[in-house]
């Protein structure tokens, strides 16, 4: 299922949009460095999520296209645990890459060394929730032919806590306090976000497949 | 939970709200003129000047906006355990009304924050918070009307109002984490006049009894709707 859910490129493409994303903002707001460096963490943070968004509306669509998601539903595996395997597969191949590349263009937008750290850590804690909540967009747009433009409605002021508190860690590094707090905070919001998340995103893949 | 399911049922809904309504109806009339009567009689005050009356109409729209999602997250939980429709369509009748109410808040305030912090917007918890809860009913609203499916966009809208109210005091919670200019509370800490007190609580009741008569009626509107057009569809 993994498998299934990588092969589709959805990877690069959300890749090469963060780094578009990260390209366009010094070309409209002028390459002062001083000024990248500090809005660096919010803007990465933001590209993230609309990078993450890109891939998430096929995180159920290809399955429920093809009726094998109604095999899913009926097999011996919870629905529920199906859906943790789904946010975890997104995780591992939209959030992670993400989180890896940021650093690099952390370096294009002069952040300091340990605000660079700062900001891989709070994506490597924060893109989980954007998978796990966006599953849960993902579901309940599955029966949609629009879905593509109401998934980002849904999602994104429920994921507006992880930006803050992402950007907030970066923020606070760069102004010499310790990120710890900002960070706890996030890492609060992410595991709550994976735990009941499954839950939701499995009830409506099983409104959806009811009549 | 059987006394509550027999005034669940559509015609008794019907005839239950039907003899209510004129007297909510009243009710908020004279709620809002005397709030308002009482509200122009409350001296200029020290630092704020006449402004201050925005507070009788911007407070209590922010209020209701408030309750509003809280009726529909109440409705949506009744809904997916009971499945009664008739909770969904109250559901969704309170949806367009609470994102009214959302944005008259956001108008006022801004209108409000003009004379008083010099400027219309500014980056604060609580008015970030309350865009974002805007947002958040357009999204509950774009949800019900994309899904054709009466029952499949009721219950989907229905899980999306529950983890949107899970997720409402988290995004307040994130956005108070920044500094605010937006005052705090001040009704129950006692640090209203009394003066002051007085209309905002009648304007309160006012807005509340509003939202309770267009509710009534838009569920009215919405069962005898879908009477017709199972009368249409029923005999051709």
């Amino acid at each position: 299922m993994k498998l299934a859910t990588r092969s589709g490129g959805g990877a690069a493409l959300a890749l090469s949009f963060f780094a578009l994303v990260a390209t366009l903002v010094p070309l409209g707001i002028g390459a002062d460095l001083k000024l990248l460096a500090r809005v660096a963490g919010g803007i990465l943070w933001v590209g993230a999520v609309l990078a993450a968004l890109l891939s998430l509306d096929r995180l159920f669509q290809g399955d429920y296209d093809d009726g094998s998601l109604e095999l899913i539903a009926l097999a011996p595996l919870p629905l529920e645990l199906t859906s943790f395997a789904k946010i975890a597969a997104h995780w591992l191949s939209t959030g992670l890459p993400l989180t890896v590349l940021s650093p690099l263009l952390a370096l294009m937008f002069n952040l300091p060394g340990d605000a660079t750290l700062t900001l891989f850590l709070s994506l490597l804690i924060g893109t989980p929730a954007v998978s796990a909540i966006g599953a849960i967009g993902a579901s309940l747009t599955l029966s949609l032919r629009r879905g593509g433009l109401i998934l980002p409605l849904i999602i994104l002021p429920l994921l507006s806590p992880a930006v803050i508190f992402g950007a907030g860690a970066v923020a606070a590094k760069m102004d010499g306090f310790s990120p710890l707090g900002p960070l706890e905070l996030l890492g609060a919001f992410s595991l709550a976000a994976v735990l009941l998340s499954p839950f939701a995103a499995a009830a409506s893949v099983r409104l959806n497949l009811s009549g | 939970m059987q006394f509550l399911f027999r005034y669940a049922n559509p015609a008794m809904f019907m005839r239950l709200s039907g003899a209510v309504l004129p007297y909510v109806a009243a009710a908020t009339v004279i709620a809002l003129t005397a709030g308002l009567i009482m509200g122009f009689q409350v001296p200029p005050d020290y630092q704020q000047g006449m402004t201050v009356l925005i507070m009788f109409i911007h407070v209590p729209a922010a209020t209701v906006a408030m309750s509003a999602y809280g009726a529909i997250a109440v409705c949506s939980l009744l809904s997916l355990v009971w499945r009664h429709p008739l909770s969904d369509t109250a559901a969704r009748a309170a949806a367009p009304l609470g994102a009214m109410f959302t944005a008259l808040g956001l108008i006022t305030g801004s209108l409000w924050g003009k004379p008083m912090w010099g400027t219309y917007w500014v980056w604060d918890a609580r008015l970030t918070s309350f865009l974002l809860l805007l947002f958040l009913y357009l999204g509950y609203m774009a949800l019900w009307s994309a899904i054709e499916d009466e029952t499949k966009a009721a219950r989907a809208a229905a899980v999306l109002a529950l983890v949107g109210a899970v997720n409402i005091p988290i995004i307040k919670f994130s956005v108070d984490w920044w500094n605010t200019l937006h005052q705090g509370e001040s009704i129950m800490s006692g640090n209203l006049a009394p003066v002051f007190l007085w209309p905002l609580l009648t304007m309160m009741a006012g807005y509340m009894l509003l939202f309770v008569t267009l509710w009534l009626i838009r569920i009215q509107t919405a069962i005898v709707e879908r009477r017709a057009r199972s009368l249409m569809q029923g005999p051709a």
